[in-house]
């Protein structure tokens, strides 16, 4: 029971990072019907934007944790949803109305390079860093087993899902979030009835970014120790989730990420670490063929 | 970042400053927040943690480039050339000058460039030439007058005609040059790899073109299956002691059945969860390997695969079991370089069978039914076309070809593991297959020279490799979106040539009525 | 035009299909005779398109019997079989109200394919077409032949090396029912074969299924809203409304049956009906709001 309440708590935790990624991945199929394989990468640029404003910060001699925290949270926030941006703008948009796999072509070629621009320019080695969030609660005991809820692990956990919860109100109340299912639902029309269409496409881009990056200022948190190779398994775990969850579907994105997260923490800790992603994609395989839709995924009747 | 739409050059040469400079400070800010930090600091490896230092100057240079360099592109477009080829002009002429002098003399030119680093400089010179061509070429087309101006179809005709004949011509030519090429002078032993490499490629490329190119399943777990076909082999023969033309069969056997195995229960997903699906496996299997021990010797991989015989002769100097060897039964002296000959007609003739049995089952209905399925899974239904089972031949004849490449590679090498299996393998052959153009058998084997041979050759640039490799993706897709020579031959024509209609590439005008 | 002793091709009994909560077809029966042009007509959204995606295998029906008394083979129950069989094994064969061609395959080739399963068994499922055993050749030939005979029906033998996707719309129009004639159907499915045709086009299509009807001797099953083509052509017309079948019988008893006049008031389009009907209706009670349909 405490072993099962530990991996619990472990597998939220990594199940908001994939979770928040995820909604990226969601929200860009749902708009424009691509796979954005650069996704991960966003989130790698994220987790390194994190990184560098705490040292920033520890260089500016601000050590308050609160405020340290904040800071790097709305830096993250603020600058990586740059480079989705012009992702989008570079990558992505000369390619609208080209073949699909043209698009996907671009977006893997885009995820190379980011990799390796972000290797050439900080380096090739783990970048450690210290922990910022320390201690916890102490939530049962067996024996010499703890189980420990950390401060760490509430304060994401809370973010994870607060970041949720305002996400899902812009979708659904602001006149972005109308444009959004607008243009997902049919582009031409949306143009039609006065909605700037490029603009919410980047829009798009730029939150998908914005969640990734946090997923990103977490894993740095949550792990302390990053390269510029993290993007690419977060990236993939994070689509598998979104496919889990219902390409398409935003609720099913946190599901999915909320479910791979739990499936890998749980497999770890009761069978074998090594084949954690062999149980991911396994129990993605199941799920499509039972229900090839995704769990949340609209039920698609093939128009004839 | 540049805005790389074409427009039309204005009618009216006035330049709209404001706009100008509205965009350029744009392209100005946006780089400037690309840069700041990713460029600006980097967390630098001390003892006991990281520390940071910073780089504004790069940083600063960047930025005002990026303004530089989008205001001259809005002047081309508002009708400024020659001024924008004047200073452009100059100042690539200068730049390759300085650059040429550093590589020649080796003596450090920093000092007079932007960037201490020659190759960012070099990259700044080539874009400074393509603004001024770009210019050059406009100004151009404004002397000619409008009327000279080729319209978009037009141009896309030129090129579809272009690609048709390059297509035709260059197959027998460029069959014709393999065949001679490790006897060319300039080729020696790294020039040799280099092609063994960018051949194995090439086949693998022509392999999953059978499943994306014909069939247009979306496999993104290629790589699964030429791991397959290497460890059926290398197994086989380090435990068994099998020959490479033994195994070669059951290698493919293998690989294809794991495509069965995989395809029944995924190929009725479409689109993009096939995709992620396949992915997935090729992941799947990559884990297996890696902590399988027993089997697979995990990360450690498995040494000593013996190396293909020519008809039982060994191309060794000295046979093992004092049997004969190549060079003894031919009389010849003994060269190592031979045994690269060698191994590169051996994928020479394994990816021309892949070819040849790609151009003849084309031609065959099962081929047409991989076709007709990739243009539409509801009309092959409708006449009685079974999808599964045809997307199953399709996934599995491709995995078999992807087995053959995975033996022989494992052959070549003469040591596996897991790390040459991974998800980036899988992308650069379907990279292979999309930047060629569709089903283009030609393209293959252009885009492959382009993504493998070109960065294998400029290895001296380590370190901007993978990001040329990357970015040369993404700029070839965006250049061509269909990929570089999208071009597809019917299978049958009624009319073989004569007097009669030719297909279009133009559009009927309009029908005359039945 | 109508033989009184036609055998039925096709029986359709107590059809329904419910997509969730939404009934699309309800409880219809009908029966289409051999060698007659049957017209499935109705306002859009009456499910004439789903009980064609019921026929050809695309929906699998909620309750129902379709049984299809194939000349040669005897019956089939279409609702048991996958999609791909029927065309295959019980030879019904169908085109799509949004045209559905290989377009980057030539006119030619989609022809062929039409004819895969046959080219399949010729070629020894592909092994024998690799080595090119004449058995293969010869089969390859006769089915040039085919597809050259249909070309010259449907007028594209010109064009046979276009690329199906650069012919013009009412080309592509008659090249689909040709390669659906090619799988040599006992029973041919039409979705709105004459939408977006001009008048010449579609009186040249409405020989064209006569000449289907009589030469091939074959069952047509047509949905049509151009009631110049269904009137003129059809021996037998079915009325779809809400999913329900409002009325059965010859273009005479339908034209003068009053639910069928009753039903077509709803709809904006009025040249759909003869102008005196509708006229005299006019002031009748209009449609009440239908329950959104399935798109047909």
């Amino acid at each position: 029971m405490e072993y099962f309440v530990q991996q619990l708590i472990n597998g939220l935790t990594l199940g908001a990072i994939y979770g928040l990624i995820a909604i990226g991945y969601t929200m860009v199929y749902g708009i424009i019907g691509m796979i954005n394989f650069a996704h991960g990468e966003i989130f790698m640029i994220g987790a390194f934007t994190s990184l560098l404003t705490f040292l920033v910060l520890g260089a500016a001699g601000i050590s308050w944790v609160p405020l340290a925290l904040f800071l790097a949270l709305a830096i993250t926030m603020l600058l990586t949803p740059i480079y989705g941006w012009t992702l989008e703008r570079v990558a992505y948009r000369p390619l609208r109305g080209s073949p699909r796999l043209a698009a996907l072509i671009t977006a893997i070629g885009m995820s190379i390079f980011l990799q390796n621009y972000v290797q050439l320019l900080q380096g090739a080695r783990n970048k450690p860093m210290q922990p910022i969030i320390r201690g916890g609660f102490e939530l049962m005991r067996e024996g010499d087993f703890v189980v420990l809820l950390s401060y760490l692990q509430i304060f994401i956990i809370l973010l994870t899902v607060g970041l949720m919860i305002v996400f899902t109100l812009i979708i659904h109340r602001t006149a972005l979030g109308r444009a959004q299912r607008a243009c997902e639902q049919d582009r031409g029309m949306a143009a039609l009835v006065g909605i700037n269409v490029d603009r919410t496409i980047s829009l798009t881009f730029v939150m998908g970014a914005a969640l990734a990056s946090v997923a990103g200022f977490i894993f740095l948190i949550n792990y302390g120790v990053i390269d510029f190779f993290i993007g690419f398994l977060a990236g993939i775990k994070a689509f598998t989730a979104a496919v889990l969850g219902g390409i398409g579907s935003l609720p099913g994105a946190m599901l999915g990420g909320f479910l791979i997260g739990l499936i890998e923490a749980f497999w770890s800790g009761y069978f074998t670490v090594e084949y954690k992603d062999v149980a991911a994609f396994g129990i993605l395989v199941l799920v499509l063929i039972f229900r090839p839709t995704g769990l949340l995924g609209k039920p698609d009747i093939e128009k004839v | 970042m540049g805005d790389t739409t074409a427009r039309t050059p204005a009618a009216n040469p006035g330049v709209d400053w404001a706009a100008l400079a509205k965009e350029s400070v744009l392209t100005a800010l946006v780089v400037l927040g690309l840069s700041v930090y990713m460029i600006g600091l980097k967390a630098e490896d001390v003892t006991g943690g990281l520390a940071i230092i910073t780089r504004y100057d790069s940083v600063a240079i960047v930025t005002v480039l990026a303004f530089l360099l989008r205001a001259a592109l809005v002047l081309v477009r508002s009708g400024v050339y020659l001024p924008v080829i004047l200073v452009c002009g100059a100042l690539a002429v200068a730049m390759t000058g300085l650059l040429g002098a550093w590589w020649a003399t080796g003596e450090e030119m920093s000092a007079y460039l932007p960037f201490g680093d020659p190759v960012v400089n070099g990259l700044l010179d080539l874009m400074l030439i393509a603004l001024a061509v770009r210019a050059a070429l406009r100004l151009r087309a404004s002397l000619h007058g409008p009327a000279k101006a080729m319209t978009q179809e037009e141009k896309e005709a030129k090129a579809a005609r272009f690609v048709k004949n390059f297509s035709m011509f260059a197959g027998p030519a460029l069959l014709a040059f393999a065949l001679i090429y490790p006897f060319l002078p300039f080729v020696d032993r790294f020039y040799l790899d280099v092609a063994v490499l960018v051949m194995t490629y090439v086949m693998l490329g022509w392999g999953l073109n059978i499943v994306v190119g014909l069939a247009g399943l979306l496999d993104l777990g290629y790589v699964a299956f030429y791991a397959v076909g290497a460890y059926s082999y290398a197994l086989l023969a380090t435990n068994f002691d099998l020959g490479f033309w033994v195994c070669l069969p059951f290698a493919g056997v293998m690989a294809a059945s794991f495509g069965l195995l995989l395809g029944f229960p995924v190929l009725r997903l479409r689109g993009d969860y096939l995709a992620i699906v396949t992915l997935g496996f090729g992941e799947i299997i990559r884990v297996i390997l890696l902590n399988w021990y027993q089997f697979t010797n995990g990360p450690d991989g498995i040494s000593g695969i013996p190396k293909p015989t020519f008809f039982g002769l060994p191309l060794v100097r000295r046979a093992a079991d004092g049997g004969e060897t190549f060079h003894q039964f031919f009389n010849m002296q003994y060269s190592t370089t031979d045994r690269i000959v060698f191994l590169y007609y051996v994928i020479l003739i394994l990816a021309m069978v892949t070819n040849l049995f790609t151009m003849r089952i084309r031609k065959l209905p099962i081929g047409r039914a991989w076709e007709a399925l990739r243009e539409d899974e509801i009309a092959c239904r409708s006449l009685g076309i079974n999808p599964t089972n045809t997307k199953l031949t399709a996934f599995a004849i491709g995995a078999m070809f992807a087995g053959f490449a995975g033996s022989f590679f494992a052959t070549r090498q003469g040591f596996i593991s897991p790390e040459s299996f991974t998800f980036i393998e899988s992308a650069v052959i379907l990279a292979v297959v999309v930047l060629g153009g569709m089903g283009s058998q030609i393209g293959v084997v252009v885009a492959a020279v382009i993504l493998i041979g070109l960065p294998e050759i400029f290895r001296d640039l380590q370190q901007y490799r993978m990001l040329a490799f990357g970015g040369a993706m993404v700029l070839i897709m965006l250049w061509r979106p269909a990929g570089l020579l999208a071009f597809r031959e019917p299978t049958i024509r009624l009319w073989k040539g004569g007097g009669k209609p030719e297909p279009g590439n133009e559009k009927a005008a309009a029908e005359a009525g039945p | 035009m109508s033989d009184t002793a036609t055998a039925p091709l096709l029986a359709v009994d107590h059809l329904t299909m419910r997509f969730g909560g939404l009934v699309a077809i309800d409880d219809v029966s009908f029966v289409a005779a051999d060698r007659q042009i049957t017209a499935i007509i109705g306002p859009n959204g009456a499910g004439k398109t789903t009980v064609f995606n019921c026929l050809t295998g695309f929906y699998q029906p909620t309750e129902g019997r379709l049984t299809l008394t194939h000349p040669r083979k005897g019956p089939f129950l279409l609702e048991r079989m996958d999609g791909y069989r029927i065309p295959q094994e019980a030879d019904v064969a169908r085109t799509f109200q949004n045209i559905r061609l290989f377009s980057q395959m030539t006119v030619l080739e989609n022809l062929i394919v039409a004819q895969h399963n046959r080219l399949m068994r010729a070629s020894a499922f592909t092994l024998a077409g690799l080595v090119g055993l004449s058995r293969y050749t010869s089969a390859e030939k006769k089915a040039v032949e085919k597809a050259r005979y249909w070309l010259d029906k449907v007028n594209l033998t010109d064009r046979a090396d276009w690329d199906a996707g650069h012919l013009p719309y009412g080309a592509q129009r008659r090249l689909e029912i040709a390669r659906a004639m090619c799988i040599d159907p006992v029973l041919l499915c039409l979705d709105e074969p004459a939408a977006g045709l001009n008048p010449r086009e579609s009186h040249d299509l409405n020989r064209l299924l006569l000449s289907i009807r009589d030469e091939e001797g074959i069952g047509l099953l047509l949905i049509e809203h151009d009631m110049n083509v269904v009137m003129e052509i059809s021996d037998h017309i079915v009325v779809l409304d809400y999913g329900r079948k409002i009325s059965d019988g010859t273009p005479a008893e339908v034209r003068a049956d009053p639910a069928v006049i009753r039903a077509y008031l709803g709809e904006e389009e009025d040249e759909e009906l003869p102008p005196a009907v509708a006229e005299d209706l006019a002031a009748e009670k209009t449609h009440p709001e239908r329950p959104g349909g399935e798109g047909a």
